[in-house]
């Protein structure tokens, strides 16, 4: 630590170089914090709060394909099941065909199966007594400027009421903020007043979910049931609620091959870039490196003292690239909406990027610190 | 002071004149201005001057490789980066486009964005069939295709899940999308539990080969051809509209008819005639302008990932080149003020310098295109599309596409060089003879 006035001072002696390595590295972990961001989101959705204890059933033919209604009483006869729900995609817009909002009617047991939600009890009644109520997600009521009491007109993606028309007309009745923060995007009403209204397709949901006992019966409990529908119209396949996110994103797109890409280029780029800075500074110091020798710093002390610099000056620019990716985060998600999932710059981005930004501080500085160690004094002296 | 001031504005002037002018010129204007650059270097006192002096700087390049690969691996990441994503934009946009067509028009329910959210009455479709608009083939009868479309999960060949899309489509489909063509067994026949695949879905998905059988809600579908089809429906899996509307519970409707049209300007006579007819709840689109809107979202948010991640990136290999630049010119200070004390002009060192680096600029740009394109030049992806069943696509790398990195490169090379240049040509010529 008290070298540490030594190191700044090499630092700030070409200022100006150390501002544009500063600023290649900003931009490097700027880059990393948006990706990380994007991609946890991603593998946010499968790892939910108590996501072991969550099973889903679904068609086998996809999502889109309904599953009769009457599967929920015979899934909640099987051993190990503890809680049954449906959920079913409605999907809708409002005011104009681009603002696209996901809109689920969910069954019964719904709050059991979503303890992660934060909703006023009294937002709970009004839901379970209204049936024209839906709950909105807080960052989906900050988008339209919603508020409860306000009465909705959201345009149907599939299903038209009973005369034809595609209007559907909710009451909000409570707003939630939810530990998983791409549910805040979200929609929910009753499915009961579907069925009621909907012109076709009632008596149909989208998928089951189910909450189980023991994670560890998963395998044998999702066999179970499905088996109740094999042979039937409508084949299930139940997964965990981990597996059937990673399937579902998977298909979207491989995003984790391009966020590899991505990174691997951009940090093969800065490891040279900064290499190349680290390397001209400690030629540059040469003669100031042999002096210290004299006054007797060790080799291992002269060594340590030039990684010190190239981690220092990498450990800046990532902290403040992560800080203006958190920034960036930030707006982004009050102007895109549930477009662009993406996950907070916390903790564990903090974490990874720290890791790389030590791991790419000394990778860069062990050439040029070796260099430095390796000096000898009478020639570094000499200018030679 | 004043003098500080109006060489600063000169400077953004200069910066802003560059930048715009490597953007909004066509490659065929920036040829004809190398070319009077080549001509006035060779044919003018000043011109030789500065040939000759940006030489000698050039051959003190392999003395200073490092920073010099800094410059060229800073841009071609940015290039590489640049070209690789906008490729996916457009190999999905291409897709699409080749799936449409002016003479052919899509029907869909009035209000409906995809065939998904969309359903027909047996009626309708009849009725649409009626239009004088629509051609007719030999026996009278119209070419129209009555069409479903369901997505089914199916193992792809690496294991993972995947959804695959299959269409049921009415018998004239041969006539009303010419440009399918068998190319393996034969077509599925009217009636019967058969499917054909599509070149793509083939090598997507596990067990579609031709003659495999694959189980669908308990039920075997015999696999009898392979088609190909130079859109998005090479994605997909072909069977009879009514045994699959039957295997999926759709009952008599369906989602949309596609028709022929008698030629490419029937097209607004059809709409109208649609639009009167009070039977009709329809929309019809030309399905080169349908297919164009299902691609428009998608291709839309990868270019703004395009734009973003090389934007990033083209800082920090801006922020690279200005280092190695600096780096350069304070390694050839005595040589600059050598050159200004015999009597060179600041015009030259600054020429000299900025065409250096954008000769860099251009060799790692060229590289960065290089590598994305012996990378991604057959890579094919696949994403979920607009009517939630696979969509499998090339990515395809234009020459227009490397000539906008190459651009971005230049760009690049522009900003990065300019600065290091303005310092060289100001530096006082006696301070720099002292510099050791």
């Amino acid at each position: 630590m008290k070298f540490l006035h030594l190191i700044w001072g090499a630092l700030m002696r070409r200022k100006a170089r150390t501002a544009f390595t500063l600023l290649s590295v900003v931009a490097a972990f700027l880059l990393f914090g948006l990706l990380e961001s994007v991609g946890s989101a991603f593998t946010q959705v499968g790892q939910s709060i108590g996501a072991a204890h969550r099973l889903i059933t679904a068609a086998k033919t996809g999502l889109m394909t309904p599953l009769p209604v009457s599967l929920e009483r015979q899934i909640h006869t099987v051993p190990g099941v503890q809680v049954v729900t449906s959920e079913t995609f409605f999907g809708g817009t409002y005011q104009k065909p681009s603002n696209f909002i996901n809109v689920l009617a969910v069954g019964r047991n719904f709050w059991h199966l979503n303890t992660s939600m934060r909703l006023s009890a009294g937002a709970r009644r009004a839901f379970a007594q209204t049936q024209t109520g839906v709950i909105v997600g807080a960052a989906l009521a900050r988008r339209f400027h919603w508020k409860v009491g306000d009465q909705i007109p959201i345009k149907a993606m599939i299903y038209p009421r009973k005369g034809g028309s595609y209007t559907w007309t909710f009451d909000i009745v409570g707003m939630f903020r939810d530990r998983m923060t791409l549910r805040e995007q979200v929609m929910f009403f009753r499915w009961r007043y579907f069925d009621e209204a909907a012109q076709f397709g009632r008596g149909t949901v989208g998928w089951y979910v189910e909450q189980i006992g023991e994670p560890k019966q998963a395998g044998r409990i999702a066999q179970t049931i499905d088996a109740l529908s094999s042979n039937s119209g409508h084949e299930t396949r139940t997964q965990t609620s981990s597996a059937f996110a990673a399937d579902f994103y998977s298909q979207y797109v491989d995003l984790g091959l391009i966020v590899h890409a991505i990174m691997g280029a951009v940090f093969f780029t800065l490891m040279l870039l900064t290499g190349n800075t680290m390397a001209q500074a400690v030629r540059e110091r040469t003669p100031e490196l042999a002096v210290l020798k004299t006054l007797g710093f060790s080799n291992r002390a002269v060594l340590s003292l030039v990684l010190a610099e190239s981690v220092l000056l990498v450990l800046l620019g990532g902290a403040l690239g992560l800080l203006l990716a958190g920034a960036t985060v930030h707006v982004l998600q009050g102007q895109m909406g549930s477009q662009l999932p993406m996950l907070p710059v916390a903790g564990a981005i903090w974490l990874r990027g720290a890791i790389a930004m030590v791991a790419i501080g000394l990778v860069v500085g062990a050439l040029p610190a070796r260099r430095g160690m390796r000096l000898s004094i009478v020639n570094a002296l000499a200018g030679r | 002071m004043l003098k500080k001031v109006l060489s600063g504005a000169g400077m953004l002037l200069a910066l802003a004149l560059g930048i715009a002018a490597t953007i909004l010129l066509p490659w065929a204007g920036i040829g004809a201005l190398v070319a009077l650059l080549a001509l006035w270097l060779a044919g003018t006192r000043t011109g030789r001057q500065m040939s000759s002096v940006t030489a000698s700087g050039m051959s003190t390049l392999p003395q200073r490789w490092g920073g010099a690969s800094v410059v060229i691996v800073g841009i071609a990441g940015v290039v590489g980066v640049l070209v690789a994503l906008l490729a996916m934009g457009r190999g999905y946009e291409a897709t699409f486009r080749a799936t449409g067509s002016q003479r052919r028009a899509i029907v869909l329910r009035g209000g409906a964005l995809t065939e998904a959210s969309s359903n027909l009455t047996q009626q309708s479709v009849m009725l649409v069939g009626q239009m004088p608009q629509v051609a007719r083939n030999a026996r009278g009868a119209p070419l129209v295709s009555a069409e479903v479309v369901v997505s089914v999960s199916l193992p792809k060949r690496g294991g993972q899940a995947g959804t695959a899309q299959i269409r049921g489509v009415g018998p004239e489909v041969w006539a009303v999308r010419d440009h399918a063509k068998i190319i393996v067994g034969r077509r599925f026949r009217t009636g019967m539990r058969e499917l054909i695949v599509g070149k793509s879905a083939l090598r997507e998905f596990a067990h579609t080969s031709v003659g495999s059988t694959i189980r669908i809600n308990g039920q075997p579908w015999k696999i009898v051809g392979e088609f190909a089809h130079a859109g998005a429906h090479d994605s997909e899996l072909w069977g009879d509209v009514n045994v699959i509307g039957t295997a999926f519970h759709r009952g008599n409707s369906v989602q949309s008819v596609t028709v022929r049209l008698t030629n490419a300007k029937a097209f607004a006579a059809f709409k109208a005639a649609l639009a009167s007819d009070p039977r009709l709840k329809v929309q019809a689109q030309t399905t080169r302008a349908y297919y164009a809107d299902q691609s428009k979202g998608m291709t839309h948010i990868i270019g703004i990932l395009a734009a973003v991640v090389a934007g990033i990136m083209a800082i920090g290999a801006l922020a690279g080149a200005l280092n190695s630049m600096y780096a350069a010119v304070a390694a050839r200070t005595r040589e600059v003020a050598t050159l200004r004390a015999i009597g060179f002009r600041g015009g030259v060192v600054v020429f000299s310098v900025l065409s250096e680096t954008l000769l860099l600029a251009l060799a790692g740009g060229s590289v960065g295109a290089l590598v994305a394109w012996v990378l991604f030049r057959h890579f094919t992806a696949s994403t979920l599309g607009p009517n939630f069943g696979a969509v499998i696509f090339q990515f395809r790398i234009t020459p227009s596409l490397i000539g906008e990195g190459l651009k971005w490169a230049l760009v690049i090379g522009f900003v990065g060089g300019l600065f290091p240049a303005m310092r060289a040509a100001r530096m006082p010529v006696t301070e720099g003879l002292r510099e050791l």
